[in-house]
């Protein structure tokens, strides 16, 4: 499989902060790949180098199999950008940002514009100054989906779209996605990373926490156990197994966390004291990323 | 329900917000229209001999365009002659700001909602607003009544000036609070106020230069602005027509709060006006000519205009000349080889080049104003080269400098001809005078170009820098600067054209650093990130 974006190493500071910070990441051609972090993670910034509007301090960055600050020209025509923070002229409407973008882009699908107008719900006569949030979110992405390219880069696209709208975002990238597009989605919307993302990088201070698919990444995290026994525990008899947390045991009863790829070995000594009620509760996804964007020192005991 | 509940708590929250804004505005006023009557004044000692030039100079149908008519052959009503209707203008467009500010602009932004939503009355931000507006015309208009007094000015004409203000300043109160009910925007507030105060000025313009026994004569009096003028301080002194100003005062706000009374918050009586659904825009460089559209059309008017008037003053300097004193005081000003007419035109030139190059820093300043609205990305990320859109930029700048200074020659030049008889000759001798000035017009745009290139948060420095070449160049010599300080400035290096000789080695020289501060601009740009900071 090939790579449509791979970056290596990525370092940039400004000034004293250090937004990115020996940053990897691999999106394949053909997937849906979910860009997640804490605010200031740096997502942005590396969207930003990726699109040859910011330079990277060191590190090794292809796109498309391209240079981004090099083939500016070639390379953009064949992405789209959807920023986070959509400004349109005010004195245009929607409809002439469309174009306009498109144009600049090298064309548009007809239909497909036309279709996604409709699909959005969009009224592209308004000048862009009376359009709310989303409506401006909804002009960007027309713009973008309509465009015949083969990335879509997307920066939390969809903050200001009410859930009907989401809808009709996500059936529109999982469409392109069917089609042979690759997509980067920067998101802070757990429910649309979940039902769009093949796989998925968190990042933390400029650096990378984890990446993979949403089940590898919930078998890094922990399962909640919760366990009756006929013959009583100690911590003790536990004490050699890994990754096993926040343990109470009161008697017959046994509440603890485990992270979920030692569940096994946490259930086969439990058996020696016999169960007699067994319950386990797999990570949600807010527990997941929550987990991982807490930074250590502020995660605290659990 | 009078819906006039809390509009005292409105008014002091309104009044604190512009406690910087009116005083000063009001000063400000008081200080031109006094201080340059006390001027004129201490410089013509012997009254009875001063009234023929000054009224040679002034009596002209551009100036009566510009400024009204003579209202007297007396020095108190030349001394005031190019203040009252200008201020009573820029007392407008303080009563529009004032008014605007806390009724439409407010309720864009959605502050009224939240005002709504406590104890005030439907009525009470718009009373509030006209109230304000009505106290800063009324102090305005009363304090330039005391100023003139004090600067020495005729009692009777100085109250009468005072009504004139107030005839003009409370009906723009009026326009105001009625534009402010019409669109949901405060731009299209904008639109409506500022466009009838253009037709006002324009029609009593046009009602001023006509001929005696032509009824276009009569426009005048459509224009609360003519009504103002027809007050005649220092003249006529129609006191009545503050009764005129005061009923079209309360009719227009009447009219206000019943249309406002008819709409509900945040909406305007008129539909919202929509855009093509479809856009014609399929370059970069289209971008930036349709987002330079509205504000170079704006200057190519007020070049034609100044145009006109340098052109068809010549006529008057002409015979200004036969008065000695004023011949030798303009050849102390200007220091020029040629003739005093072309001593004059040379200035206004000058004077009209400087302007040309602040319109071309608001122009190229635009590629940072893109940038931190986060639109520049947007293009950006698309196919064009960022090297490209920033010279796209520049270029428009620079060609839209060069179509304003030779529409300003070519105008002037027509209107010239008809004192020299030569039309194609002064059209080129004052063309060429005007596009003379370009390099040190570039120059000043280039250097936005290094600060947005290199150190783009201070791009606003680029005005100071504008403020400085201007002050360095023309007042350089004035303030005894030795001339390596005063050779800083790029207008200090124009040749004095039309008359002078021209000076093909400067400007090849300002052609250079401009080249030179474009190209640094453009690869600093290139080089750096974007958004920066
Ligand atoms: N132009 C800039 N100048 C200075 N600091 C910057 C700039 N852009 C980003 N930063 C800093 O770099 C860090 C990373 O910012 P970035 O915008 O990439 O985060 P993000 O992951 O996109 O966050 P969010 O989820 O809030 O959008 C932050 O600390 C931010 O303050
Ligand atoms: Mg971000």
């Amino acid at each position: 499989m090939t790579s449509a974006i791979q970056v290596v190493d990525l370092r940039k500071t400004f000034g004293r902060t250090k937004a990115l910070d020996g940053l990897d990441l691999e999106v394949d051609t053909g997937e849906i790949h979910g860009f997640l972090g804490p605010n200031g993670a740096g997502k942005s910034t590396t969207i930003r180098i990726l699109l040859g509007l910011m330079r990277a301090d060191s590190g090794a960055v292809s796109l498309l199999g391209g240079d981004p600050r090099r083939d500016v020209e070639t390379l953009h025509r064949r992405l789209s950008y959807v920023p986070g923070d959509v400004a349109l002229w005010p004195n245009l409407s929607g409809g002439e940002v469309i174009d306009l973008l498109g144009n600049l882009r090298g064309g548009l699908d007809e239909r497909r514009r036309a279709e996604l107008l409709e699909r959005f719900a969009l009224d592209p006569t308004k000048k862009s100054r009376t359009y709310s949030k989303g409506n401006r979110q909804k002009v960007a992405l027309v713009a973008a989906l309509s465009s015949d390219v083969e990335l879509l880069i997307l920066d939390e696209p969809t903050s200001g779209l009410d859930p009907l709208m989401e809808a009709v975002f996500r059936e529109a990238v999982r469409d392109f996605r069917d089609g042979g597009g690759t997509v980067l989605l920067s998101s802070h919307i757990l429910g649309e990373v979940e039902s769009l993302c093949d796989r998925v990088s968190i990042i933390r201070e400029g650096r990378n926490v984890e990446s993979g698919t949403l089940s590898q990444l919930r078998h890094l995290a922990r399962t909640t156990v919760g366990a009756g026994l006929e013959r009583p525990v100690a911590e003790t008899d536990l004490a050699d197994l890994s990754g096993v947390v926040d343990l109470v045991i009161t008697d017959h009863e046994l509440h603890c966390t485990v992270e979920t790829a030692h569940l096994g070995a946490l259930l086969e000594r439990l058996g020696r004291h016999g169960i007699r009620t067994l319950t386990s509760a797999p990570p949600t996804l807010e527990e997941l990323f929550m987990e991982q964007y807490r930074t250590p020192e502020v995660a605290g005991p659990r | 329900m009078t819906g006039l509940s809390g509009t005292a708590s409105l008014l002091r929250l309104a009044a604190r917000r512009d406690r910087v804004l009116i005083p000063t505005s009001a000063l400000a006023l008081v200080v031109v229209v006094a201080g340059s009557a006390q001027a004129t004044v201490a410089l013509y000692p012997d009254e009875s001999a001063a009234l023929a030039p000054l009224r040679a100079v002034l009596a002209n149908p551009a100036l009566t365009a510009l400024y009204g008519p003579i209202t007297s052959e007396s020095l108190d009503s030349f001394a005031t002659f190019k203040t009252i209707l200008t201020g009573a203008v820029f007392l407008c467009l303080l009563a529009y700001v004032v008014v605007r500010r806390h009724t439409r602009t407010e309720e864009e932004e959605g502050r009224l909602e939240l005002l709504g939503a406590g104890a005030i009355g439907r009525r009470a931000p718009l009373a509030a607003a006209v109230l304000l507006g009505t106290a800063a015309v009324l102090g305005t208009a009363l304090l330039t009544m005391v100023g003139a007094i004090a600067a020495g000015l005729d009692r009777t004409g100085s109250v009468a000036l005072g009504v004139s203000w107030i005839v003009m300043g409370l009906t723009w109160v009026g326009v105001t609070a009625v534009a402010a009910q019409l669109t949901e925007t405060a731009r299209g507030t904008a639109g409506f106020a500022l466009g009838a105060l253009a037709l006002a000025y324009l029609l009593r313009a046009l009602g001023d230069v006509a001929a005696d026994d032509s009824p276009l004569h009569l426009l005048t009096w459509l224009s609360p602005l003519g009504w103002g003028e027809k007050v005649a301080p220092y003249g006529a002194n129609r006191f009545w027509l503050l009764a005129v100003g005061l009923v079209a005062y309360a009719a227009l706000l009447v009219g206000a709060f019943v249309l406002q009374s008819r709409r509900d918050l945040g909406a305007g009586i008129l539909p919202s006006r929509v855009g093509p659904a479809r856009g014609r825009l399929h370059s970069s460089l289209a971008l930036t000519l349709r987002l330079a559209r509205g504000t170079l059309a704006g200057w190519f008017v007020a070049f034609v205009v100044l145009g006109a008037v340098v052109g068809s003053l010549a006529g008057n300097v002409q015979s200004f000349l036969d008065s000695p004193e004023t011949a030798d005081l303009l050849r102390k000003m200007g220091g020029s080889d040629g003739s005093i007419v072309d001593t004059f035109f040379a200035t206004e030139i000058h004077v009209a080049a400087v302007a040309a190059a602040a319109l071309g820093i608001s122009l190229v300043t635009r590629l940072r104003t893109e940038e931190t609205a986060g639109r520049a990305e947007a293009v950006l990320a698309t196919a064009v080269p960022r090297r490209r859109w920033a010279l796209e930029h520049l270029v428009v700048a620079m060609a839209g400098t060069a179509v304003l200074m030779a529409c300003l020659g070519v105008v002037a030049g027509a209107l010239d001809s008809g004192r020299t008889g030569d039309v194609a000759g002064s059209i080129g001798r004052l063309s060429g005078a005007a596009l003379s000035t370009l390099p040190a017009v570039w120059v000043c745009i280039a250097v936005a170009a290094v600060l947005i290139g290199v150190a783009p948060r201070f791009t606003g420095v680029s005005w100071a820098v504008l403020i400085a070449f201007f002050t360095l160049g023309e007042f350089g010599d004035l303030l005894g600067l030795p001339s390596v300080v005063s050779g800083l400035s790029p207008f200090a290096h124009l040749p004095s054209l039309p008359g002078g000789e021209t000076a093909v080695g400067a400007s090849l020289v300002l052609l250079g650093v401009a080249a030179l501060c474009a190209a640094v601009g453009l690869e600093g740009l290139r080089r750096r990130d974007l958004p920066f900071g």
